[in-house]
């Protein structure tokens, strides 16, 4: 691209200027894509979720628990071919701020029914043989700097009491998505430990089913069997549930959308303002090189390519900044967002968010430099 | 000394038209986040903290952060109604309740869903949260399937209006009555007979009791005693603290995320503003020389460029404040991590917050002005009057 | 002096017609150009004088195709600029007109080399070809070696040198001037008055050029003076 040299001249003569307005639109972008994250870290843990596993919990809440006699029936059910079940723990480790999910869950089947949570196989072993011992996330143990053997103490909440467990295992998620911030734990060493009128309760049941397609009839068959007991019970797939989960959340994307829209408008209209004075500062310029044979049009779009150059080079910087440093920096925000990793999706849509910038903010502008009229302003220098 | 005259700085502004709209609506925006961000936490905790009152204690398990984890059992509640710090209500009767607390999963209008909470209360209840009232309908008679809801619950929940019917634990209610509890968490929240939702609920204990003192001054003796006897493992908190405290970890998530986004967002328009400023004293150059070369002082052509671009962003920290009003009326719910349910509060704009969007923008101002003004007063005059 | 051997026949370059120019400013119109004609033929290198306000800068930007007339018609290598349309126009400038200003009007971004390369961006010429004719430029007013140059690390009457390789770079049949000493010495004025005659001897360009200095004048082989808006004379050249 020929003309490339004299788009290019500018932003290097005014080297200040070009890096303020560069850097402000990185600043606008790079915010986009945080805030865009948060959204879809929600959508990572929906994402992780397999539609081949149903989640059964107390139909009015998942505060109340149901009984363990529900596992031998459940298992009976046509159609389920893997059972498990767990209970939030909720404990805390040293420091209420030191925010993690822990799960008591029953070892021997939730190996079986959740493949994407791998390790190597003497680990699991390990964790299988015995009864005190738990498995953390990659990510959490790099956190705490926990290793292979370490005991970690939990206060429990829910369940009064401490709680010390043997790390025999460290595991990673087969993708991405599979949150790697969680404690499992054994089931039966806390029901245990619980008194008389605690013991024998779960807090949700894990079903495993061959496809997706039989969710819906395996689900319905599950809950008319408990419709009339003491316990009736609700029955999705765990996508569902999980969707149900980050629905409490409240409107968060609403809040990230206002938040997000406020933010790149004042970058806007703060670039918008630049462009103008950069172009007003030029008029004598552009009459000469109307003079010289450019025509309107191409005076136009050289105005804007310079506009969506900034805008891009600048979008550009944020999006990726946004993508290395959340690569790095441990943003759970207290365990909220158990995985923040910026979507390649978001940073595409933030550099299209870029170019669209460019183009709002380089159209006054390119119209004004487009429509000049040589006579008129060449007179108001000579 | 001699100081150049105000008006020269506004004059710039009022010259340079649309630069200064510009700037300025951007500036406005930033304020504008800041006071939404600050309305949002503030919002959320202001909530909680007026739930609860300086002269109510409340009575949960030890150890119990929210009601949710709290098991008062009734032979316990029984003690507690016995304490001589309880105040006394018209009837003779100690002016307390023992409440069931259970949240439940009800339908929100757009169709999704999201945990409740179900309070069974006992006849004092009401009396005791002074801010909330009755606002429509009337309350429900004991022993009946009649419930009333809190006002936001009313209005964000499917079948939750006046004379509704509404089905929980496996019966129908018809919800008789609105609770109007000022913004409190009580407007989140479905209350029925706790006697009979014991038995429905399939609860055989309370969570808390809570009770008037008698004497703001005799919570010390209460607690001492209370939580000192071994039968029951109790807990006694000043009923406003134990509220407040359920703020925690969302207002730090809310405030530290507004905090976040203010300060990267403030950084990006004050290099706008700086853009802005470098131009104004750029065109400026001879006019500025010539100021220096009559005589006035450095500092003065520095302060005056540093009015201008504070007035600069305090016009746009004013619209921001003005377009931050209406923000007041949003209303929107977010999940308590104490009590897992959903906790629906108004944006809070305090004229405290506004200021603060000021003070905030005239510090963007301040930024934004500091290193052009610089650069204009240490011009040197001679090569600025010869300038085009 | 030598006929223009590569262009057409000593016919008309330069053809205006009754032309006139009427500026308007809030309702009020100002008339610049009341009914002018004249021709300039194929090389010839043309003064034109007058006090200001008399409209010679009107008449030269008519002339170059940056304005166009209220009334009359305007014939400037072979095409009627009235009729163009502003695309056209600036294609037809492009092809046909170098035009010098009075203040040099160099791009302040841009080298000396990229200036001078301007008018070749919009030509199908490839980079190459480009540099060979910059070069060729450049040499022509002198200025070989101060190609990397920005125009603020320039003297004046250098600006207007790189000025000129500017204006004839793309090789067009008329240059035209608008007060081009105006703003130098006598020295560099001297120089840039030399350079444009030797333009106009060697290489054949048809020159029009507005100034208000007789000694300018001088050089041209006619000049024309304009006052009020009509030519008053035409004096037949100067040697």
């Amino acid at each position: 691209m020929k003309y490339l040299g004299y788009i290019t001249a500018h932003l290097w003569r005014h080297k200040r200027r070009t890096f303020l307005t560069v850097s402000s639109i990185a600043i606008a972008l790079f915010l986009f894509c945080t805030l865009r994250t948060v959204m879809t870290s929600f959508d990572a843990a929906l994402r992780a979720s397999a539609d081949t596993r149903l989640v059964v919990r107390h139909a009015a809440s998942l505060v109340f628990p149901l009984p363990l006699s529900y596992r031998d029936r459940l298992a009976q059910i046509d159609g389920i071919t893997g059972v498990s079940y767990g209970n939030w723990f909720g404990g805390v480790y040293q420091d209420p701020k030191n925010n993690f999910a822990q799960f008591a869950v029953e070892v021997p089947t939730f190996v079986k029914l959740f493949p994407e949570v791998e390790m190597p196989p003497d680990q699991v072993s390990a964790f299988q043989a015995e009864r005190t011992s738990c498995i953390v996330g990659a990510t959490l143990a790099a956190k705490y700097g926990w290793k292979l053997g370490d005991v970690v103490p939990i206060q429990g909440t829910i369940y009064p009491g401490e709680y010390r467990f043997t790390v025999r295992g460290i595991y990673k998620g087969k993708t991405a998505d599979v949150d790697e911030n969680t404690l499992y734990f054994h089931w039966d060493y806390l029901n245990e430990a619980m008194p008389a009128v605690r013991k024998d309760w779960v807090g949700i049941y894990w079903l495993e089913i061959p496809n997706g397609d039989m969710a819906a009839d395996v689900s319905g068959r599950v809950d008319a069997l408990y419709a009339n007991s003491s316990q009736p019970t609700k029955t999705e797939t765990e996508k569902a549930f999980q969707a149900s989960f980050i629905s409490m959340m409240g409107n968060v994307s609403l809040l990230m959308t206002i938040l997000g829209s406020a933010i790149l408008f004042a970058i806007l209209l703060v670039t918008i303002n630049t462009m103008m004075m950069a172009a007003r500062e030029r008029s004598t310029e552009i009459a000469v090189l109307k003079t010289i044979g450019f025509s309107d049009g191409l005076v136009l779009r050289l105005v804007g390519a310079e506009a969506i150059l900034v805008s891009v080079t600048g979008g550009t910087l944020g999006c990726v900044a946004a993508w290395l440093i959340f690569q790095r920096v441990d943003f759970t925000a207290g365990g909220m967002f158990p995985n923040f990793t910026v979507m390649p999706q978001t940073v595409g849509l933030g550099i299209v968010i870029a170019i669209a910038m460019g183009l709002v903010s380089g159209l006054v502008p390119a119209l004004q430099a487009g429509r000049l009229r040589i006579a008129t302003a060449l007179r108001k220098v000579a | 000394m001699a100081g150049i005259p105000l008006v020269y700085s506004l004059r710039n502004l009022a010259v340079r038209r649309t630069s200064t709209t510009l700037t300025a609506l951007g500036i406005g925006a930033v304020a504008w986040v800041f006071i939404f961000t600050l309305a949002l936490a503030g919002g959320f905790e202001a909530a909680l903290r007026t739930t609860g009152s300086p002269k109510n204690a409340i009575v949960v398990r030890s150890g119990a952060a929210s009601e949710l984890m709290s098991i008062v059992s009734r032979e316990g509640a029984s003690s507690i109604m016995a304490q001589p710090e309880i105040a006394r209500a018209a009837d003779g009767s100690p002016f307390a309740a023992s409440e069931l607390v259970v949240i439940w999963n009800l339908e929100r209008n757009s169709g999704s869903t999201t945990n409740v909470i179900v309070r069974g209360v006992s006849p004092h209840s009401l009396a005791l949260r002074e801010k909330a009232k009755l606002h429509a309908g009337r309350m429900f008679r004991p022993g009946l399937n009649e419930i009333v809801v809190g006002k936001l619950v009313s209005e964000r929940f499917k079948q939750c209006a006046l004379d509704d019917k509404i089905k929980l634990a496996g019966r129908e209610w018809s919800v008789v009555g609105i609770l109007d509890a000022a913004g409190s968490a009580y407007d989140s929240e479905v209350w029925g007979d706790v006697e009979l939702f014991m038995p429905v609920f399939d609860r055989p204990v309370f969570q808390n009791v809570t009770l008037r003192l008698d004497d703001p001054t005799h919570f010390e003796a209460l607690k001492k005693r209370l939580e000192a006897d071994p039968r029951y493992s109790l807990q006694v908190r000043r009923e406003d603290e134990f509220y407040a405290a359920q703020s925690g970890m969302m207002a730090t998530f809310l405030r530290g995320l507004g905090l976040f986004v203010t300060t990267i967002m403030a950084l990006g328009a004050v290099f706008g503003a700086l853009n802005t400023m470098y131009a104004s004293v750029a065109s400026r150059t001879k006019e500025i020389g010539t100021l220096l070369a009559l005589g006035f002082s450095r500092g003065a052509v520095m302060t005056s460029v540093l009015v201008e671009s504070v007035a600069l962003c305090l016009v746009g920290g004013a619209i921001g404040c003005l377009l931050a009003l209406p923000v007041r009326s949003f209303t929107t719910g977010t999940m308590s991590f104490a009590t897992f349910s959903e906790l629906a509060f108004r944006f809070d704009v305090t004229p405290m917050m506004m200021v603060s969007g000021l003070v905030f923008a005239a510090l963007m101002g301040l930024v934004g002005g500091f290193f052009p003004a610089r650069r204009a007063a240490m011009m040197p005059i001679t090569e600025a009057v010869r300038q085009a | 002096m030598k006929p223009n051997e590569s262009a057409s026949p000593p016919e008309a370059l330069i053809r205006l017609r009754d032309v006139h120019k009427i500026y308007r400013r809030d309702k009020i119109e100002i008339p610049v150009l009341t009914g002018l004609s004249m021709e300039v033929k194929a090389g010839e290198f043309l003064a034109l004088m007058g006090p200001s306000g008399s409209g010679k800068s009107t008449l030269l930007n008519l002339i170059a195709g940056i304005d166009t007339p209220s009334r009359g018609e305007v014939w400037v290598a072979g095409a009627s600029l009235g009729a163009l349309k502003p695309d056209r126009l600036a294609a037809w400038r492009a092809r046909n007109v170098g035009f010098i200003f009075q203040l040099y009007n160099l791009i302040p971004v841009l080298t000396a080399y990229q200036n001078v390369e301007l008018p070749l961006l919009l030509t199908r010429l490839n980079g190459a070809e480009r540099k060979k004719r910059v070069r060729l430029a450049l040499e022509l007013v002198g200025l070989q070696d101060r190609d990397r140059h920005f125009p603020y690390q320039l003297s004046g009457g250098q600006e207007q040198r790189i000025a000129i390789a500017r204006a004839i770079v793309g090789d067009p049949t008329l240059l035209v001037a608008d007060e081009p000493t105006g703003d130098l010495d006598a020295k560099n004025a001297e120089e840039i008055l030399t350079l444009l005659q030797r333009l106009n001897q060697e290489m054949g360009k048809t020159i029009v050029m507005v100034t208000h200095d007789p000694h300018a004048a001088e050089r041209a082989h006619a000049t024309l003076h304009l006052e009020k808006g009509v030519l008053r004379e035409q004096e037949g050249a100067s040697r």
